[in-house]
């Protein structure tokens, strides 16, 4: 699946976007946030403060708890700030 | 993006370029005899936040996303009040004090629609629209944290 990144997100992690292959076991955002922060020190900082982060599937807003079955598409990003 | 459901057109763009109001109120009220209120808002870049003087501002946003989730606020407005017309424009890249960042034009037949609209549509902007803030000011460059003042805002037209 592809995962995309934003603002200070994807400054910390390094990249935009890249694709990525998580083990079965990791089922839900939340699990794979997890995941993530266990790859590096840069994925580790980005994801240090696990609840602020925000997340969306398929271009809409998701929960931690949603899972990631059939996800084209996720991104990780700070709470907004545009407008 | 532009969608005509029947008689309330909805134009979303996400651009660099600035924009002119008088000439996106003059498109949104072409040939129409329909629209009796057009409630303009726009968000402009300013110098002061709090007591940093800010030298200028960055604005990042997620393509493709950002355009779907400003339409599903858009539709909700329309489900919501009797409007003729809604345009959004939020611009991307790095500005200065003064200069536009976003637009948001809501037509009615009547002004109370068109007030609250524009009010329920900036508030979701702020909250839900995937755009972040990067300030540089004096201090350096740092990414603008969300304010619980915004989420209370958008909260109040939550439907129980």
């Amino acid at each position: 699946m592809k995962v995309k990144y934003f603002a200070w997100v994807r400054e910390r992690v390094g990249k935009a976007e890249e694709m990525i292959e998580p083990p079965a076991t990791v089922r839900t955002i939340e699990e794979l946030i997890a995941w993530l922060s266990g790859r590096s020190e840069a994925y580790a900082y980005a994801f240090e403060k696990p609840k602020v982060i925000r997340a969306a599937i398929d271009h809409a807003h998701v929960k931690q708890d949603t899972a990631l079955a059939g996800a084209r598409e996720i991104a990780f990003f700070p709470p907004m700030t545009g407008g | 993006m532009t969608s005509a459901v029947t008689t309330c057109p909805v134009t979303i763009r996400i651009q660099e370029d600035d924009f002119d109001i008088g000439r996106e109120i003059a498109i949104l009220t072409k040939s129409r005899s329909d629209i009796g209120a057009v409630v303009s808002f726009s968000g402009i870049c300013r110098a002061d936040e709090d007591s940093a003087k800010i030298a200028a501002l960055t604005l990042e946003h997620y393509p493709g996303m950002a355009e779907e989730e400003i339409k599903r606020h858009a539709d909700e407005a329309i489900s919501r009040w009797p409007l003729n017309g809604v345009t959004v424009i939020h611009r991307v890249g790095r500005f200065m004090p003064g200069q536009n960042i976003v637009l948001v034009l809501t037509a009615s037949q009547h002004r109370q629609a068109a007030f609250q609209a524009a009010e329920f549509l900036m508030d979701y902007l702020k909250t839900s629209a995937p755009f972040w803030k990067k300030e540089e000011s004096e201090a350096g460059a740092g990414w603008v944290e969300a304010q619980a003042r915004d989420d209370e805002a958008a909260a109040r037209w939550t439907r129980s």
